[in-house]
């Protein structure tokens, strides 16, 4: 049972009043795209044991969409922002980078 | 034999004595008594039998850790199995039966097994279960199932009723011995929120037990002093009986309060489960005593140490009149001095280390007890109770020197930290080879969301057994400094035992028990591991060790040091199994909390629900809503109900409470656009006034739902859903709105609910709108696919002219709050014409004659729109939508694939649900190849015979075949493809 906060309401939200979206960060690929590129988008998940960006719905509260950098392995938060966004904001990759120097970065 | 003694007993009243029953046998104990306790005091030491060679059981421990002493509790709907006597209060007319025994505990032929037992090595489930199969199936398994299972299911329906709360907190502590005390005053006096919880009915742990002195006073008083304290503190909350179950993440907590167990029927709920959420948890979860492998350690009489003291101090009880006690440590001492003290005998103490020092020993010596260092036992004997002990070397192979008479052995290994809840959420444990157990390792903490410890340990489960130890401990946990000063004996070290004597012989090893409930052996676990089985968690498995209801609190430590020593590889390398909540078991009722009979779930209801009950409707689940499937009239069964109705909707006029059907606004200047990556066909150039059906696909491809879509004006449209895909449409559509088009100017709002919509279906349907009056409902005014807003008998309304029946049908929307009226006068404006209710399997009926799909029937998430012949509703032009690109695979261009049929026998009758054609060949895992299967099947009563619907490889190229199908009991029967519209093919009767 996470608690994340919201970053649109600023409700520390339990697990329960979300509702989870998987990998965040995805391109879409549409009609005429290669296969590779489609099954990137569609099918290979990360799945990685530590820092791992999120979709999640605040979907029994605001009904916003947010995105969360965590790790999978130890639960640690290292922050949540809206999901209109294409790639995470420096100050959370910073301090991802501070707490997790073997980090590979998120693509 | 066990008795009460004349005096002492610091948790009993004995002025108020309570009467209880045990096997029918009438006996009394105290108020303050745990059923154990009460036992005990009336010489009841056999309590039970084991699982797998129903041994005698005795009772072993005083606590949560007592995994013998289990009892078949109350009776009818207070009835439940598994009851540890240990940590049941007692109280006045109590009843309980012993469990695992046949035809009688004294007598039980189950014990027969004990002679077979090397026929029941470890992993024998296994072995057995693998050959001979018909060894299995006639056999073991009618002997398991006879002699298997412990106690017995609940019959009837739970008489109590249990509850669930809310509680947060800046921290949590568990346990409310002196440590969590401590704790408590140092976080309370710092201004935290504290909440503080102990699972027995009493403060203080041990530490009154063992005589401590804190700050020169004894335990006993400090505790009160403490106690009186913390519920001085506004910001403390303490709560008994309540014991924490299981640590979560981010600080979530389960607590299980057992608020009325001990007074049933007193109209409190029975147990309520705190759902807590934690800034901080300490866990002052105390440790648990370990038992000592030596042959015949299972003999009822056979005790902890530490559990034979709470006994005889708490409650008055002595477990025996002359007690053997054996150990390799210190503590152990305590017991054997209070024994004495108490006026019992204690004829010898046996000490495995070779040398014996220390204050307490000292004490014992002093006493008069005679001390052997260096010894150990051989063996234990008797039956249904100890009668001596036989005495040995502990570095031998267990030669008798001597042989001792006694009712009663206390017994010591060592301690072992409670760290369930440390570990549940990841805490990392470190070997301590001196105190030989695992302990927290402060280093590497379960973490929380900002990377902070998430758990701290406070006192023994820290690993410090010392009360002064103690108290600086759980004062440094909770952020203090200035600790009480405890005094006591200065202790010498223990020395690890695991098997006792040492070398001792595989007769000597096939009598020792580490799990005492599943009967798993020293010898077990060695078979085990000559038999390959190096990981910890595949013994546990292969032997049950430490499966049982106690999950291994007493035997894990022991049995993996056997493991260890059997493999010659380090205990540490060996490892743990995974500690998993609930730390103890929590019943059934307290997890469901409420959540039971009518209120198990929310419920939905349309606006015109009442009148559904009212007219005897039968209802069908549907997502969280009820609807009507049918309304029987009296003597009609369901399916003449439903088939009266259909033949009404055909011939006269049906009314259908269609309120449940998703209704999604969707609004802006890219709404139009929106809608075009949303549905497979175009829906932006949909005119003002006008409806189309659309699908929605998946991003694979796969068909997700599909419905009728209204222009409302320039920029808004009213998308209609599934009833029970509306939410779920809804979340897609703002998943997509937020997440990948978020520049674009368009909002959604899932207004199903705001509007009740009825269905007048059938050719009298505009005869019954003319009657009630008002709004131009001709072909004329609003023909077929369009919609008007307007008024109707009194009512704002409006009326689309869509049908999923094929006959002249209008849906008619009209706001939530005046459902239930404009539905009355419906039914009135009606009457004259034939109108009746229909429910949902007419309506499945009606749309499967018209061949119309339904999401969920024809579709499975793995069924594409051109599957399903839909393909004139997918735009070739859209250079775009949602699923266009999955669409593109290969594969879902493949002839070969499955597509939609009807399907008729020969002879009219229906095809049975879930019947699939074979085809020859098998595939590549040897199963029979299939080339179809019906998805929707029905008896039509328009057409008087079986109808159905079904995906066929080949799809209408095949119309006119025939092919056999399977039914689930493997008959066969010939099946006839057809085209799927059964009924006016045309299409005439729906746009007149
Ligand atoms: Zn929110």
């Amino acid at each position: 049972m996470l608690i994340l906060e919201c970053p649109y309401c600023g409700v520390k939200a339990e697990e329960t009043e979300l509702a989870p979206g998987g990998e965040a960060h995805l391109k879409r690929f549409g009609p005429g795209s290669p296969d590779e590129d489609f099954e990137a988008y569609m099918f290979a998940r990360k799945n990685p044991k530590g820092v791992h960006f999120e979709r999640w719905r605040h979907a029994y509260g605001c009904g916003k969409w947010f995105l969360a950098a965590r790790c999978t392995a130890t639960l640690e938060v290292f922050g949540t922002y809206p999901a209109q966004t294409t790639e995470p904001p420096a100050d959370i990759v910073a301090k991802i980078m501070a707490k997790r120097p073997d980090w590979k970065g998120y693509k | 034999m066990s008795t009460r003694l004349a005096k002492g007993g610091r948790l009993i009243d004995r002025a108020a004595p309570q009467d209880f029953t045990f096997n029918g046998k009438r006996l009394r104990g105290f108020k303050g008594d745990t059923l154990a306790a009460a036992l005990l005091a009336n010489d009841q030491m056999l309590v039970g039998r084991s699982f797998k060679y129903h041994r005698p059981r005795g009772i072993v421990a005083s606590g949560a850790e007592e995994p013998n002493a289990l009892v078949n509790m109350g009776e009818g709907g207070r009835f439940e199995p598994n009851q540890r006597t240990t940590t049941t209060e007692l109280f006045d007319g109590l009843t309980c039966t012993s469990q695992n025994h046949f035809p009688s505990l004294e007598f039980d032929i189950g014990v027969l097994n004990n002679y077979a037992a090397r026929f029941l090595p470890a992993g024998f489930y296994y072995k057995t279960f693998i050959h001979p199969r018909a060894a299995w199936k006639h056999v073991f398994e009618p002997i398991i199932r006879q002699s298997a299972g412990l106690g017995k299911v609940p019959k009837d329906r739970d008489a109590d009723r249990y509850e669930q709360a809310y509680a947060f907190c800046d921290l949590l502590i568990t346990g409310g011995g002196i440590a969590g005390l401590q704790a408590a005053l140092t976080a309370g006096k710092a201004g935290k929120r504290v909440w503080l919880m102990e699972q027995t009915a009493h403060w203080g742990g041990r530490a009154p037990v063992d005589g401590v002195e804190i700050d020169g006073t004894p335990a006993e008083a400090w505790v009160k002093n403490a106690v009186q304290a913390l519920e001085a503190m506004e910001n403390v909350t303490m709560r008994l009986r309540c014991m924490a179950a299981g640590s979560y993440d981010h600080g979530y907590v389960l607590a299980d309060e057992k608020v009325a167990d001990h007074t049933p029927g007193d109209g409190r709920p029975r147990h309520r489960l705190w759902r807590i959420r934690a800034g901080q948890i300490i866990a002052a979860t105390g440790a648990i005593e370990r038992p000592l492998s030596f042959a015949g350690n299972d003999i009822p009489g056979v005790m902890l140490a530490a559990a034979m003291r709470d006994y005889l101090v708490n409650w008055a009880v002595a477990p025996g009149d002359r007690t053997v006690v054996v150990t390799n440590n210190d503590d152990a001492y305590r017991t054997a001095i209070a024994l004495k003290e108490a006026g019992l005998e204690v004829p010898v103490i046996l000490d495995a280390r070779a040398t014996v020092t220390g204050d307490l020993p000292a004490k014992a010596r002093a006493l008069g007890i005679r001390v052997e260092a260096g010894k150990a036992i051989a063996k234990v004997k008797g039956g249904k109770r100890v009668t001596s002990v036989a005495i040995c070397a502990q570095a031998g192979q267990g030669a008798v020197l001597e042989e001792i008479a006694c009712d009663a052995v206390a017994m010591s290994g060592g301690w072992s930290p409670v760290v369930h809840l440390w570990s549940h959420c990841g805490g990392k444990l470190n070997w301590d080879a001196a105190q030989a157990h695992f302990a927290p390792d402060p280093a590497r903490p379960p973490l929380n969301h900002d990377g902070s410890a998430l758990v701290v340990t406070a006192g023994a489960a820290s690993g410090v057994l010392l009360a002064g130890d103690v108290l600086a401990n759980a004062t440094a946990a909770a952020g203090g400094d200035v600790a009480p000063v405890a005094s006591g004996p200065v202790e010498a070290a223990m020395e690890p035992v695991w098997v006792m004597p040492q070398g001792a012989t595989i007769d000597l090893r096939m009598k020792m028990w580490l799990d005492y409930q599943n009967d798993v052996k020293v010898s077990d676990v060695q078979l085990a591991a000559r038999e390959g089985y190096s990981s910890v968690e595949h013994t546990k498995r292969y032997t049950t060790l430490g499966m049982a209801t106690d999950q291994g609190k007493l035997s894990n430590i022991n049995g993996l040091a056997v493991l260890a020593d059997s493999l010659s590889s380090p205990i540490p390398q060996v490892g743990t199994t995974t500690f998993r909540p609930p730390y103890t078991p929590v019943t059934f009722g307290a997890l469901a909390g409420e959540a039971r009979g009518d209120i198990f779930q929310p419920l939905r209801q349309t606006p015109i629900h009442a009148w559904h009950e009212a007219h005897n409707a039968y209802f069908e689940p549907v997502g969280l809503w009820r609807r009507p499937y049918c309304y029987p009239r009296p003597g009609e069964t369901h399916e003449q109900a439903v088939h009266r109705e259909v033949v009404n909707t055909r011939t006269n006029v049906g009314l259908l409470d269609a309120s449940t059907l998703g209704k999604i606004i969707v609004k802006g200047p890219d709404a139009g656009k929106f809608l075009d990556m949303l549905y497979t066909n175009v829906m932006s150039n949909l005119g003002i006034g006008k409806c189309r059906y659309g699908l929605m696909c998946s991003e694979q491809g796969f068909l997700s739902d599909d419905g009728v879509v209204a222009r409302i004006d320039e920029d808004t449209w009213l998308c209609h859903t599934t009833s029970g895909g509306a939410d779920r449409i809804h979340a897609w559509m703002e998943d997509w709105l937020q997440c990948e088009w978020w520049d674009w100017q368009v909002y959604t709002a899932n207004v199903t609910e705001q509007f009740a919509q009825i269905a007048v279906v059938g050719p009298n349907a505009r005869k019954v709108l003319e009657k009630l009056g008002g709004m131009d409902v001709s072909k004329e005014a609003l023909p077929f696919m369009q919609w008007a807003d307007g008024e109707m008998g009194g009512f704002r309304v409006r009326a689309y002219r869509i049908s999923f029946s094929g006959e002249l049908s209008y849906e008619i929307a009209v706001p939530a709050s005046e459902g239930r009226a404009f539905w009355d006068a419906l039914v009135t404006a009606g009457a004259e014409f034939g109108m009746m209710p229909y429910g949902t399997e007419g309506l499945h009926v009606l749309r499967a004659e018209k061949g119309f799909i339904m999401i969920g029937d024809e579709t499975d998430g793995t069924v594409i729109p051109q599957d399903l012949n839909l393909g004139w509703a997918i735009s070739k032009k859209k250079a775009d939508y949602l699923g266009k690109r999955g669409q593109e695979r290969p594969f879902l261009a493949s002839p070969d694939r499955w597509k939609l049929v009807g399907l008729e026998t020969l002879d009219g009758s229906v095809i049975p649900d879930g019947s699939i054609a074979p085809a020859p060949g098998t595939n590549a895992n040897g199963q029979r190849n299939t080339q179809g299967r019906v998805t929707s099947t029905y008896y039509s009563p328009t057409l008087k015979r079986g109808i159905a619907m079904g995906l066929v490889k080949g799809g209408l190229s095949r119309v006119g075949e025939t092919i056999e199908m399977t039914r689930l009991d493997g008959s066969t029967l010939q099946v006839k493809i057809v085209d799927p519209v059964f009924y006016d093919k045309e299409g005439e009767k729906q746009n007149v």
